[in-house]
């Protein structure tokens, strides 16, 4: 029988060290809402997410009370809207009617973010690709709640270099189209190589077109609890470090494997994947940069921290895949800058730079994320950086994703405040030597020698 | 409510007093939910209790004990909390 020193260090763990399930993404395909007439298309969708998600959140709700475990959002991700709208939308105006589609079932329903605004262009774009993504700026500054995303690369197809360039250009303009807002827009949007079709992770979370009509897929989390154990063992070996890691991780892991099957039980809709993710709030003592100085750095982005953070995702990664049946999506350690108190103050005291932050991502998922850069950047420079993290990407054969916030108005050193889960950060420095002829070649990148299996 | 989903463990916390555990269990014999374990300690100078319960035969539905307890718990100044024996299970057992 479970006995009393058990119960309180779960307890422990949920009120003092901020454990909890980062989100219950409900995935919803809308390939069966797929209509040459914009307003049928538009109202089969609102129909069939306020129909398969109209319990969502009640019973996320439950789910907590039942365990008194938090579960901070409760979220959607539908099929790709390139796809869907292709054959209704005829113009970048059509495909935002779409999005106050989304938004206003997201409203309806109580989710506090839907995902999937998106477009798959890793080898090139449809005229209905192209439409969605010059559509983003706009869509993204009338609705409060979609995000979006786009995939411009794969390990299997290389990097489509003009679906590259072209982001590089809508991020700028989504910058400028919610400029009184401090640029939020961008924090909606993603950029990926590689990008999975079970994440449950906003902003970049869509149901891919692999997946099954519904799913439930979890993203747990507790940063705060691995720091706290390695409090334990400080000045222990590697062995034992890495041990206490993967224990930890097993245990919060094993914690999402039941929210995520009760949700599924529950809703009736399958359960798909846990994401077996490090995911930090702005929150004093929820920070994954907190770890890394916990393993021994004196701020993230000091030598030792590209090899601290492969530890750290590997240990995780093995602690997890044992307590979930299915594990999937991102499942990494996330580094976003302004959610992280640690990673703001590492930025703050001049130990992190955009270079360090890059390096980083070649060993953790999932890439260059929340991070601030000035507003007067060239879109050319905003496509290099998204280059160099594809590349890493389909290099490695993982996940990798940009979400920059180019601030407009604001430079280096200034702070820009984002409020809730999303945090502050300061704008940081970007090279500022030019790309643009690189930048300017039409084409795709090939896709990479081992990539070649068959 | 649901047979397989019957054992509630109940954790009493906050500063010791007498009655914590009569009251405790007043209302859970009141409404027909049966002990089957007990333990208690004192953890830094708070008074600290397990409770495991089995809440099949219950006349009131789950939320509604677990709202009536950290009332009582209120009124005692004790905090009470009312969860599934499920989360302690998964994360502590293989």
């Amino acid at each position: 029988m479970i006995n009393i020193w058990e119960v309180n260090e779960t307890n422990k763990m949920i009120e003092q060290e901020n454990l909890d399930v980062r989100t219950i993404t409900l995935g919803i395909s809308l390939l069966d809402c797929i209509d040459s007439d914009l307003q049928r298309l538009n109202d089969k969708i609102y129909q069939k997410i306020t129909s398969v998600a109209a319990k969502l959140v009640e019973t996320g709700e439950e789910i907590e009370r039942n365990y008194c475990i938090p579960i901070v959002n409760k979220r959607i991700s539908v099929t790709p809207i390139a796809l869907v709208g292709q054959s209704a939308c005829r113009s970048a105006e059509d495909f935002v009617t779409v999005a106050r589609t989304l938004d206003r079932a997201a409203k309806a329903v109580g989710v506090n973010f839907i995902g999937g605004y998106s477009a798959l262009v890793s080898k090139g774009m449809t005229a209905g690709d192209e439409y969605l993504i010059r559509s983003i700026p706009q869509a993204l500054a009338e609705t409060e709640r979609v995000c979006s995303s786009v995939n411009v690369g794969s390990t299997k197809t290389g990097i489509d270099m003009d679906a590259v360039k072209l982001m590089g250009e809508i991020i700028l303009k989504t910058a400028e189209y919610t400029k009184e807002n401090d640029s939020l827009g961008c924090a909606k949007l993603v950029v990926f190589c590689n990008a999975p079709d079970d994440n449950p992770f906003m902003a970049g979370a869509f149901h891919g077109v692999t997946e099954a009509d519904s799913i439930i897929n979890v993203g747990v989390s507790g940063p705060g609890v691995v720091k706290k154990a390695l409090e334990q063992v400080r000045g222990e070996s590697f062995e034992v470090l890495c041990e206490t890691i993967k224990k930890t991780a097993f245990k919060i892991t094993r914690v999402g494997q039941l929210v995520a099957q009760e949700a599924s039980r529950r809703l009736g809709i399958p359960f798909g994947i846990i994401d077996l993710s490090l995911a930090p709030t702005p929150a004093v003592g929820d920070s994954v940069a907190e770890i890394l100085e916990e393993i021994g750095l004196e701020y993230a982005g000091a030598p030792g921290t590209t090899a601290a953070l492969a530890l750290l995702n590997d240990q995780v990664k093995k602690g997890g895949i044992m307590a979930s049946s299915y594990v999937g999506g991102l499942s990494g350690a996330f580094i976003p800058v302004s959610e992280d108190q640690g990673m703001i103050d590492a930025v703050e005291a001049g130990a992190l730079s955009l270079e360090k932050l890059e390096a980083m991502t070649c060993v953790c998922s999932v890439g260059l994320d929340m991070i601030a850069i000035p507003g007067e950047v060239p879109a050319s420079t905003v496509s290099g950086i998204i280059a160099d993290e594809m590349a890493i990407g389909m290099i490695n054969q993982k996940t990798t994703a940009v979400r920059l916030i180019p601030v407009i108005g604001k430079n280096i050193g200034e702070t820009v405040e984002f409020g809730g889960l999303l945090g502050h950060a300061p704008v940081m420095q970007v090279n500022r030597y030019g790309c643009e002829a690189f930048i300017n070649r039409k084409g795709r990148i090939p896709a990479p020698v081992h990539s070649f299996k068959n | 409510m649901e047979k397989n989903m019957d054992r509630t463990i109940i954790t009493v916390v906050g500063k010791d007093t007498v009655g914590i555990i009569a009251k405790v269990c007043t209302y859970l014999s009141e409404h027909h939910i049966n002990v089957l374990d007990i333990s208690q300690t004192i953890v830094q100078e708070f008074f600290n209790m397990m409770m495991i319960a089995d809440m099949k035969n219950s006349d009131k539905p789950f939320d509604q004990c677990a709202k009536d307890l950290e009332v009582l718990g209120e009124e005692i100044g004790v905090n009470i909390k009312c969860q599934r024996e499920e989360i302690f299970q998964r994360m502590h057992r293989i």
